[in-house]
């Protein structure tokens, strides 16, 4: 059986909106395994990119812990959040998230420069992730000159290009049609089975949540105990 | 370790060339700190190049004797009595033919129209015996020939006659009751003489009725001690009540009263255009986060941390104040640099001197420039480092 790589405990979490107090996530309890893939579906401002926020350490949670691979990340500084990230989560995005001004592999060399790696380490590992993504050709192509689903194939390189376990996906095919959509599901679904990558991925997307291990349904700030049907 | 450092210096890299994206707004800061740094070397180089012309007028051994308590010739007086007095002091050098090198002078104020105002303004017309042009190092007749002595006759310094119409050599010009013809022109190495328009002594008295009246004797000392010996001298003299000045320290104390005003007015309106610049950079640099929340936001979640995403955005906004100072720097060097004025100089006349944009004070200029980048950059850092990610992740 796998280990528990990620775990929350009675997790909560409020917003101030001017005086009203808005509870956006309430007692959440759950388990990932590593090399896990999990869906998250639900309502919009049900708090499923909340809750992914507190699993990457963007966010912190008011009530309840956050630990991953044992360290409980929700009482880390903000400073050791930072570096903390930098090793372990990998995002990707809904609208990419690309800098403009840079090729694509500058973006996905982009979390390289936080490592001590040199500069001929840090082009060989973008090599590779833009190889595992298909895009060894487009390396010297500005954002603006890649299709959409080119960019996020170029976003998914810069998430995995420090080789971190856990991937956090926020709608990664929101913005895509269905055919690249699938490409990119595809592409999700054989790091998580090939290299071992633990996914959390929040989407509306019943086909894409079909490519997951299972799916978590949140409502109105908590998990449903309820199956998800994806039909 | 890959501490902040690194950091920074990628993110700045990533602002720097991120900039060309937001021309309008980096236009708008750099323009508010040329200006800034414009007029800042304007007003200094103004008061640089008068304090340069009056500096470099006199010379050491060169004496000047004033009614006591006189602070300007226009208010000195002797009768030619007193002057035959102080000319056979002790103290004072004699040239080869055993005469005292002493020049009794007449500072007298006449008006000249100005070629750019068109409106009157006070020149000096200097009345000097003969010893007066070797009495000045570095007099140098450009043009034309000198004065003839006794007659109504004047050469023009070269400052003067760039500055007032009807100087040219050749030409007569008229003063009060007179109409003086213009034999020449001269040089006196930029000094403040060459404001100046210099006629026989004898001539200008008779021109104005003023008697055998002088206002200054000028005259070479005998000896690095000779000052003193003449001061003592005419000191102890019950005729004579004057004050015995160096000729280089008489103008050197009056380039400092007029330099001062000139900073003291241009340097509120620097000040007032610094805050301005200011208000400038933070908007451009708020503009500027605001464009790249959603870029600035990535970079953290990837791992960057807030401190050099502060540092960068501050490093930003020193390198636009920068490009603005070296501009504005520019600006001055070339509209300034050289560029010939006149003002109303402690003798109640006008002293014409150029513009000197000195390396120091574009140095000054480009310090004023950073600072204002510097303080118009702390706040929009302070934003871009505290921004909510997540609240910035979720932005269109």
């Amino acid at each position: 059986m796998a280990r528990q790589l990620i775990r929350l405990a009675g997790v909560g979490k409020n917003y101030r909106k001017g005086r009203e107090l808005v509870r956006v996530l309430e007692g959440i309890t759950l388990g990932i395994e590593e090399g896990d893939f999990v869906g998250l579906m639900g309502p919009s401002g049900s708090g499923k990119t909340t809750l992914l926020n507190l699993l990457g350490g963007l966010d912190k949670p008011t009530r309840g812990d956050v630990e991953v691979d044992g360290k409980t990340i929700s009482k880390l500084s903000s400073g050791a959040l930072a570096k903390w990230r930098a090793s372990n989560i990998g995002f990707i995005f809904q609208f990419y998230n690309l800098l403009p001004v840079l090729t694509a592999a500058r973006n996905v060399g982009l979390p390289l420069l936080l490592t001590s790696l040199s500069a001929s380490q840090r082009r060989k590992h973008v090599n590779t992730a833009l190889q595992l993504v298909g895009l060894a050709d487009r390396a010297k192509h500005y954002p603006r000159e890649l299709s959409g689903g080119q960019e996020q194939r170029v976003a998914i390189a810069r998430a995995i290009v420090s080789d971190p376990p856990i991937l956090l996906c926020d709608e990664p095919t929101g913005d895509l049609d269905r055919a690249t959509a699938d490409e990119i599901m595809s592409l999700l679904q054989r790091l998580n089975r090939d290299y071992g990558k633990t996914i959390v991925m929040v989407t509306h997307d019943p086909r894409a949540a079909s490519f997951a291990h299972r799916v978590l349904h949140l409502d109105k700030g908590e998990l449903s105990k309820k199956p998800v049907d994806l039909h | 370790m890959f501490g902040w450092l690194t950091q920074t210096a990628a993110l700045s890299a990533l602002n720097l060339r991120s900039l060309p994206r937001r021309p309008g707004t980096a236009a708008v800061a750099m323009s508010g700190i040329a200006a800034l740094t414009g007029v800042f070397a304007g007003v200094l180089s103004m008061a640089s190049g008068f304090e340069k012309t009056m500096e470099g007028t006199g010379q050491e051994d060169v004496a000047l004797v004033l009614r006591s308590g006189s602070t300007a010739e226009l208010n000195s007086r002797f009768d030619g009595e007193q002057a035959n007095v102080i000319r056979f002091a002790p103290g004072i050098a004699r040239d080869a033919a055993g005469e005292p090198e002493v020049s009794a002078e007449l500072f007298w104020i006449v008006n000249a129209v100005g070629k750019s105002s068109g409106t009157e303004a006070n020149v000096a017309l200097r009345g000097i015996q003969p010893n007066g042009y070797s009495l000045r190092n570095n007099y140098r007749l450009a043009e034309g020939r000198e004065f003839t002595p006794g007659r109504f006759e004047l050469i023009v310094g070269r400052g003067a006659r760039n500055q007032f119409v009807g100087l040219e050599p050749g030409q007569t010009i008229r003063f009060g009751k007179t109409e003086w013809l213009v034999t020449g022109m001269f040089e006196t190495g930029g000094s403040v003489f060459e404001s100046e328009l210099w006629c026989d002594v004898n001539v200008l008295q008779s021109a104005y009725q003023l008697g055998n009246g002088f206002q200054v004797v000028r005259a070479r000392v005998d000896g690095p001690d000779g000052r003193l010996r003449l001061e003592e001298a005419l000191g102890d003299d019950q005729r004579l009540s004057v004050d015995v000045w160096s000729e280089k320290q008489f103008y050197s104390d009056q380039a400092e009263d007029t330099a001062a005003l000139i900073t003291t007015i241009g340097l509120p309106v620097s000040v007032l255009m610094g805050i301005g610049a200011v208000f400038a950079a933070l908007n451009a640099m708020y503009a500027s986060i605001a464009a790249r929340a959603r870029e600035l936001a990535t970079l953290r979640a990837v791992g960057f941390g807030s401190f050099p995403t502060a540092l960068a955005t501050l490093l930003e906004s020193v390198v636009l104040a920068f490009l603005g100072g070296v501009l504005g720097c520019a600006i001055a060097w070339f509209a300034l640099n050289g560029f010939q004025a006149s003002t109303l100089a402690a003798s109640f006349s006008q002293v014409v001197f150029n513009f000197a944009v000195t390396p120091d004070l574009l140095a000054r200029g480009i310090v004023a420039a950073l600072i204002v980048g510097l303080v118009g950059g702390i706040f929009p850092a302070v934003r871009a480092a505290t921004a909510q990610v997540t609240a910035a992740l979720r932005e269109l």
